[in-house]
């Protein structure tokens, strides 16, 4: 089970969250295909820690942005956005 | 050089009367060639039956393979070892159930027994809108030579007395679709059974060596770099699992796959309570029996990233609710031991077997939390691919640039998000 630091609520039980991925910025609406390939679908496998969504859905009900290690799952909280 | 024995009734006899002090070691010691015509990097079922089929059916035996820890240590040892070829998409079925064709007479052909016991997988629909889903699954299998049954509630009480079919249940049961031919596979036998049988075709097998580089020349692949030191090598293939994502970084291109834990659970054994493997798609919870009595208990995967190799706590409590609701009596058994795996989900949720952008350099991958069961079949067809140079039929929809291209194979049609597959 994950304590989940949400930066409205304080640290808080994984149960009352949904899980939002991997926090990737997307690229224009216009941009080639090519682009929108790499952002929807390509992942680099070196990445211990990440910045990733999570939506509390049990607290403020809003998307909240967390760094997790995806090896030791410590997190360091960030401000939503 | 290393002595062979073939198992037997006969041979079981003759090293009972030494007191079973000289059996021949599975894998003999081999000492690290400065080049080999084909490298297999991961020595899981997928690697170990690719390097087998490699040997004996295309006569390559300059092959070694490399396993970073040891022999079905990985995936092919932790997964719940349940083989079926149910599925509805074209592409999905045609490899499992090749899968389950080879399963059937592996056995024999490895010496090695590897316990296939086709005691009939079943999958339970919860509505009747689910039934009718499986209906259309059933006749597409039935199609294509796969023999698949639609049971009603009347039917099922009778296939697996042992179900809870309470109308009150919150999930309650309409029916199942029954493959008699899926079932349970001794999984670390899997890996061991190819490994002697490639072993004694030639095959070099390297435990605990990490692959640690590759060597590319303009675009092709020249050599890799291992633990053990660097060798020459024109054609290789990743096999790894888990550690997809990391293995295709350092050969320079990236994967659309992501680390996904999963977790599995056996109770205490108990005389036999359960013929057959049964799964429960409110949710997801698989149960069967093992012949030591042990019940194995499956569910879906944790639902977010990890390569943690332990599992959260919500997991299984999930797995184990949806578990006790098919059969009750489960309530009063303890579980004795727990583990998880780190599965390489995908975009779509499906595999990705065949080449990639280096020359020479084959990937086999994003098997996620289903790669088990499709084990022979992989080697089978990979083992054809990187002796002819041609992709087989079977494994062109898996292609990596199908996430480019759009030609997705999404079983169950949820989208990019791999942790929801």
């Amino acid at each position: 089970m994950l304590l989940i630091p949400c930066p409205n609520c304080g640290a808080r039980d994984q149960s009352e969250f949904a899980y939002g991925g991997l926090r990737a910025p997307l690229p224009p609406l216009d941009a080639s295909i090519g682009d929108w390939h790499t952002a929807v679908h390509l992942r680099s496998g070196e990445m211990p820690v990440r910045e990733e969504l999570w939506y509390h859905a049990c607290g403020c009900e809003r998307w909240i942005v967390v760094s997790r290690n995806l090896t030791t799952h410590e997190f360091a909280p960030k401000d939503a956005s | 050089m290393q002595h062979h024995t073939k198992y037997s009734g006969f041979s079981l006899a003759r090293h009972a009367l030494s007191g079973h002090r000289h059996w021949p070691r599975i894998l003999p010691d081999c000492d690290l060639r400065p080049s080999y015509d084909i490298v297999i990097i991961g020595g899981g079922g997928h690697g170990l039956a690719t390097a087998y089929y490699l040997a004996t059916k295309h006569e390559f035996s300059n092959v070694a393979v490399f396993e970073s820890g040891w022999l079905g240590g990985g995936n092919t040892a932790r997964n719940t070892a349940i083989v079926r070829s149910d599925y509805l998409l074209d592409a999905s079925f045609g490899l499992k159930h090749l899968a389950l064709d080879l399963w059937a007479d592996l056995s024999q052909e490895l010496n090695f027994n590897l316990m296939y016991s086709p005691r009939g997988y079943v999958d339970l629909a919860h509505s009747d809108g689910e039934l009718e889903q499986f209906t259309l699954r059933a006749n597409a299998m039935n199609l294509r030579g796969a023999k698949a049954d639609i049971l009603d509630l009347e039917a099922l009480k009778t296939r697996v007395p042992q179900l809870a079919l309470g109308d009150d249940d919150r999930f309650p049961i309409a029916g199942a679709l029954v493959q008699e031919r899926g079932g349970v596979v001794r999984h670390d036998a899997v890996a061991w059974g190819f490994a002697r049988k490639a072993a004694a075709a030639g095959v070099h097998i390297f435990q605990n060596c990490p692959v640690t580089g590759f060597d590319i020349r303009e675009g092709q692949l020249a050599g890799i770099q291992t633990a053990l030191g660097n060798v020459d090598c024109g054609q290789a293939m990743i096999s790894v699992a888990g550690a997809s994502a990391k293995l295709a970084n350092l050969a320079g291109f990236q994967l659309p796959v992501t680390p996904v834990n999963v977790q599995a659970f056996v109770t205490e054994p108990v005389k036999p309570v359960l013929d057959c493997v049964v799964n429960y798609n409110a949710g997801l919870s698989y149960v069967s029996q093992t012949d030591k009595g042990e019940l194995v208990l499956g569910g879906a995967t944790d639902g977010i990233h990890s390569t943690a190799r332990r599992g959260t706590f919500n997991a299984i409590e999930d797995t184990l609710a949806r578990a006790t609701q098919m059969f009750p009596f489960l309530t009063r058994l303890r579980l004795m031991r727990h583990w998880s795996g780190t599965a390489d989900m995908t975009m779509d949720g499906n595999a990705i077997v065949g080449d990639t952008p280096v020359g020479g350099l084959k990937i086999n991958a994003g098997w996620g939390y289903a790669g088990f069961k499709a084990t022979p079949a992989v080697g089978h067809e990979m083992a054809a691919l990187l002796a002819g140079g041609q992709t087989t039929d079977l494994l062109k929809p898996f292609s990596l640039d199908r996430f480019e291209t759009g030609a997705l194979i999404d079983d169950a049609g949820i989208g990019p998000y791999p942790w929801l597959h």
